[in-house]
């Protein structure tokens, strides 16, 4: 606790401008991620979500603009206090393969052989702790390609997890996954944010998950973020555009009873 | 984090404190381990750890399964809320000797 400075965001973004050469890709973002709260970053495919989380994680410097992460400010921090502030996030990124030539066992504690001088028996046990908690561990001997997809997904995530972080980054979780392995690692995610109080920023477009874990929505569109809000004020905006991406999945899934209730008659 | 074994009669008290992370949880190890070695029981007071990453709870499984082989008693005092929800997501609610008093502990003595 510092003066005055808010503590309450772990994620603190102002008037964020990247440009690619001559394009313009986020156009002056603001954002709050707060403390121990699952944030989810929706829009369309193109609209600059992936952009917004290598801002984020001070992989992509942006063209104007202020990220505060836990503390530090990205935009300005030396590469030494990135790296320092990276050990306290964990990233689980689309693509983010496991390294096929490793165990699972050996992919989930890389980090702890290359940032802790633990004992080998501590890092076992903490491996075997998060395999547990990813229900993952009967699979500690296996090679990655003798993984199902779900697998896959829920090992990267215990990789993630394995130096204990406070804010945790998904981009797509579910994406390839059967809506019922998809409906597992949703579980999951409200599992470690319950359990070990972790924040945690998911980037994803599938509706069910949006409303089955969000506590706050963001919703991006062309570099610029159109609406941000509770799940509720989300299903419950007038927004056009809002409304469209919401209507572009079977009704059924997104709608709240209540509100819909509260639609159709059009009271309270 | 405070790290200190306190004889009584009959077991070792280890009392631990402040934030058990990746830091300190060799210390913590160490401790727990060295003490196992002279052959007494041992109940570790919780009480004022106000944060413990897995590090820590790994530390405390090694403890536990050092002090079967050794068919010590071992167990755990004052479990806050915050650790115990680790504990729980890890199920590890349900191995430890988890204990509210001391006297708790020394009845398993007997
Ligand atoms: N390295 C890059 N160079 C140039 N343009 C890029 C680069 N990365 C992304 N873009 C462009 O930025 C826009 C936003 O991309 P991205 O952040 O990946 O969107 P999203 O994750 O929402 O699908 C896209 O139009 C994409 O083509
Ligand atoms: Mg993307």
């Amino acid at each position: 606790m510092t003066g005055n400075t808010p503590t309450t965001n772990a994620i603190t973004i102002r008037d964020l401008v990247v440009d690619y050469g001559p394009r313009r890709i986020l156009n002056g973002i603001n954002l709050d991620v707060p403390h121990g709260q699952i944030m989810v970053i929706m829009g369309q495919s193109g609209a600059g979500k992936s952009t917004l989380l290598r801002c984020i994680l001070g992989l992509k410097k942006p063209t104007s603009g202020s990220i505060q992460m836990l503390g530090t400010d990205i935009a300005t921090a030396s590469r030494k206090e990135i790296y320092k502030a990276r050990k306290q996030i964990g990233v689980a990124f689309q693509g983010g393969a496991l390294f096929s030539s490793m165990s699972v066992a050996e992919n989930i504690q890389l980090a702890l052989h290359e940032h802790t001088d633990l004992d080998e028996k501590t890092i076992q046990i903490m491996t075997r702790i998060k395999l547990d908690m990813v229900n993952l561990l009967e699979a500690e001997n296996l090679m990655p390609s003798e993984l199902s997809g779900g697998m896959a997904k829920r090992a990267a995530l215990a990789r993630a997890i394995i130096m204990d972080p406070k804010l945790l980054f998904f981009d797509e979780p579910s994406s390839g996954l059967d809506p019922s392995t998809a409906a597992e690692l949703d579980q999951l995610i409200l599992t470690l944010k319950k359990g070990m109080g972790i924040t945690i920023v998911v980037v994803t477009h599938e509706l069910d998950s949006i409303f089955k874990i969000a506590d706050h929505i963001a919703v991006m569109k062309d570099g610029n973020l159109i609406l941000t809000g509770t799940p509720q004020e989300i299903i419950d905006s007038t927004n056009p555009e809002i409304q469209g991406m919401l209507n572009r999945k079977p009704r059924e899934t997104i709608v709240d009873t209540d509100a819909h209730l509260r639609r159709l008659t059009g009271d309270f | 984090m405070e790290c200190t074994v306190r004889s009584q009669t009959g077991f070792d008290l280890l009392e631990l404190g402040g934030e058990v992370d990746l830091q300190f949880s060799h210390k913590l190890r160490e401790t727990i381990l060295g003490s196992l070695k002279t052959g007494n029981p041992l109940l570790i007071d919780m009480a004022k750890v106000s944060y413990i990453d897995s590090s820590g709870i790994a530390s405390l499984v090694e403890g536990f399964q050092t002090a079967k082989t050794s068919k010590l008693q071992y167990g755990l005092l004052n479990i806050s809320n915050a650790a115990m929800q680790v504990l729980t997501l890890t199920r590890l609610d349900k191995i430890f000797d988890l204990h509210s008093s001391t006297d708790q502990f020394k009845q398993k003595l007997q």
